[in-house]
């Protein structure tokens, strides 16, 4: 298991959400898969926390562990503490279910990959934005006016959306409504898992850079998960990466890109196509990602890691920096050696420019 | 070498293909015109044998319409599509003199699709989905030669034990997997052209390099050609730039710009292209570009009313008077391979002296009047 010491100190100051070896577990006739593994991490407030996972890394039950939403029969465990701006710090998981509600969209909102399914297609997109305010007892004028500036900051037009039935809209155009649903009733944190996936590339960079500006206007906080590293690339304040259900590594995402720490993080930036990368130094990456209910002893990673030796199929390296202060930290037993032994292709390309 | 057919030595060849589509538009269809899609408007595209042709363009561009007209399974509504010189609709109504046989022609154009869960049947084994081709291709060869055959092909794509993988069904196989028996399905087929339809667009990040080298190396062993389309610039440029392949940017219909890889990706000519490296992440932080869109609108026009002269006017920065009346055929600017429809490319042309659009209608300046509820218009109205 890769976890922070649970401590009473957070490892960020000044934190949103604390989130204490949390897991999600679903009994399978195949036997128990651990889906998210006793995973620790800190929400910083007002910061973009970016989560880069492949599929299958346990990066979506994070999402769902955040607003105690996984769905049956799944099971959570841990502590996720949530700091509001005002008010007593909340345990979320094992809230009664009207609480959670209230705090579901109030304080903590939600975009989901497919904003297709998010829209009932029998009412209007304005009937959604009606509905959600009258549902949290907020007064609807005001809050519609709300709606239509945060639609026209997100270059659309409001009387036309509001009037629109969701299947009368574009892919891009639903998509952007729900991330204006999200906002109408101001929430704190803003959880995105795959909001653009769908979508094309344009949309895809204009959305980012609209979330971007949102976030510095609003001091929201973001957690934006994703298994598409590059794009969270120049949109995250800081980069957390999943691998086989625990954080491999966390740091502030410059640091991250341009020094990551764990072989399982530069194999993925190594294997990831990017336009500057040239083509010949790319490499994939060796063997799969564990199943869930056969995830390797030791280190996870070990099979598929050039570094592995019997260490680190014996002994689980935690996600911890080797100076208490550093704010970035990789899961791994020879991140002295990484550097040396897995070039990062990009950085070398530009250390010889 | 036949006369409209380009020459031998392309696989396909597409001359001014168009395929337009007639949308129900309900209740308003009645006493006026149906509207019509124009789903691909008057392309030509040839594919060289054993070579590499990606298409890139966002959703509804018509790439994947082309594909399929491409490679015969789409009927255009104008124009002409031939397979080494043979017209592939002239084959199929057994028009004229028809040299190679349509049965041949559609073996020879294989497709594997974005989603290879779907293309599979859940209830057939890898080794039963792997016979069908080579019934088809080898009706001479016995049970033994085709579980060897098929024992060699899970191999070589990295398979391994291939005996345990021939025996499983699509739910025991991974995406990257699937992915690689629909490559082997198609290849078993023998074909000279393979349409890879957003064909790694599904896989995980880290997976599809591995996907596109297997892909590559095919197309070297087995001098397949690939038609390949994406709206992933990134991906489209490392399989064709690996292959000393062409690009093709698609909009609305229409190519607007074509040529090899590198001097696309290295002098994007037009402005549409630009755009979408602007929007294709880079995963180098050292590289500061502009938060601001290129673009004038962020939605793309509907392509049942597609704007008067150049379509990519409503959304061109540089888009001046004439190109709202004028279109623009493919220029080369005589300097490089490349070809792109934009008059920029030729230095006298009017759009020099046309005067510049208004700012109305441009979704950068738009909220500058309303600029009272946050920052939001203030770094892109500069």
């Amino acid at each position: 298991m890769t976890t922070m010491q649970p401590t009473d100190v957070s490892t960020v100051e000044d934190p949103i959400f604390e989130v204490r070896n949390t897991s999600v577990s679903f009994d399978m006739a195949r036997g128990e898969s651990n889906v998210l593994d006793s995973v620790s991490m800190d929400v910083r407030r007002g910061e973009v926390l970016g989560v880069v996972g492949e599929s299958g890394s346990g990066k979506s039950m994070f999402a769902s562990a955040l607003l105690d939403a996984v769905v049956d029969p799944g099971m959570v465990t841990g502590d996720i503490t949530f700091h509001p701006e005002s008010g007593e710090p909340v345990e979320i998981l094992g809230l009664p279910e009207d609480e959670i509600k209230r705090i579901r969209w109030e304080q903590i909102a939600m975009v989901f990959q497919g904003a297709m399914s998010s829209f009932n297609p029998t009412m209007t997109v304005g009937a959604h934005f009606e509905e959600t305010l009258s549902v949290h007892d907020r007064p609807v004028e005001a809050g519609m006016d709300r709606a239509r500036d945060l639609l026209s900051e997100l270059y659309l037009e409001p009387a036309q959306v509001l009037g629109s039935y969701p299947h009368e809209l574009s892919g891009g155009m639903k998509q952007r409504a729900l991330i204006a649903l999200a906002l109408v009733l101001d929430p704190e944190v803003l959880v995105m898992d795959e909001p653009t996936a769908a979508l094309d590339l344009l949309m895809q960079r204009n959305i980012i850079e609209l979330i971007k500006q949102i976030a510095a206007e609003r001091d929201l906080t973001i957690v934006f998960i994703t298994h598409d590293l590059p794009l969270v690339a120049n949109l995250a304040d800081r980069l957390a990466v999943l691998y086989a259900f625990e954080f491999v590594e966390v740091g502030p995402a410059y640091e991250v890109l341009t020094g990551a720490k764990h072989p399982y993080t530069r194999a993925l930036l190594n294997s990831t196509p990017n336009l500057d990368t040239p083509r010949e130094e790319m490499q994939p990456i060796a063997g799969a990602a564990p199943d869930p209910v056969s995830v390797p002893d030791g280190c996870s990673y070990h099979p598929r890691c050039p570094l592995a030796d019997e260490r680190c199929v014996e002994e689980d390296p935690p996600l911890d920096a080797d100076d208490p202060a550093d704010d970035h930290a990789a899961a791994c037993h020879y991140v002295e050696r990484v550097r040396e032994e897995i070039p990062l292709t990009l950085q070398e390309v530009r250390r010889h420019e | 070498m036949s006369s409209e057919g380009g020459s031998d030595d392309h696989v396909v060849s597409l001359r001014d293909v168009e395929v337009h589509f007639e949308s129900d538009s309900g209740l308003f269809g009645f006493g006026g015109d149906a509207d019509v899609v124009k789903a691909v408007d008057g392309v030509s595209l040839d594919v060289p044998e054993n070579d590499i042709v990606a298409l890139v363009g966002e959703s509804g561009c018509g790439k994947t319409t082309l594909g399929k007209t491409a490679i015969g399974v789409q009927r255009p509504t104008g124009g002409s599509v031939h397979y080494e010189g043979q017209d592939v609709w002239k084959a199929k109504d057994r028009e004229g003199d028809v040299s190679i046989p349509h049965e041949e022609i559609r073996q020879s154009l294989q497709i594997i699709h974005q989603d290879p869960g779907a293309s599979l049947n859940p209830n057939k084994t890898v080794q039963h989905t792997l016979s069908a081709p080579l019934r088809i291709r080898k009706p001479g060869m016995d049970t033994f030669e085709r579980r060897d055959r098929i024992h060699e092909m899970l191999s070589r794509v990295g398979m391994e034990p291939p005996d345990d993988y021939a025996k499983r069904f699509p739910h025991q196989l991974s995406g990257g997997e699937k992915q690689r028996v629909a490559l082997i399905r198609a290849l078993l087929m023998n074909p000279d052209l393979i349409l890879a339809d957003e064909a790694v667009s599904a896989l995980d990040v880290s997976l599809r390099i591995d996907m596109m080298d297997l892909m590559l190396e095919l197309q070297d062993e087995f001098g397949t050609s690939f038609l390949f389309i994406s709206h992933n610039l990134s991906n489209a440029s490392y399989i064709a730039g690996k292959a000393d392949g062409r690009i093709g940017i698609m909009y609305l219909g229409e190519l607007v710009e074509i040529g090899p890889i590198d001097e696309v990706l290295g002098n994007p000519q037009h402005p549409y292209t630009r755009a979408l490296m602007w929007a294709t992440p880079n995963l180098d932080p050292d590289i500061e570009d502009p938060p601001d869109s290129p673009l004038r609108r962020i939605d793309v026009p509907d392509p049942r009313n597609p704007p008067s002269g150049c379509r990519f006017h409503t959304r061109c920065p540089e888009a001046r008077e004439v190109c709202t009346t004028e279109s623009p055929d493919l220029y080369a600017d005589g300097a490089s391979d490349a070809e792109a429809a934009c008059f920029r490319v030729l230095d006298d042309h009017e759009y020099w002296d046309s005067p510049e659009l208004d700012e109305e209608g441009d979704d950068r300046t738009d909220l500058v009047d309303e600029s009272d509820h946050g920052g939001l218009a203030d770094g892109a109205a500069e």
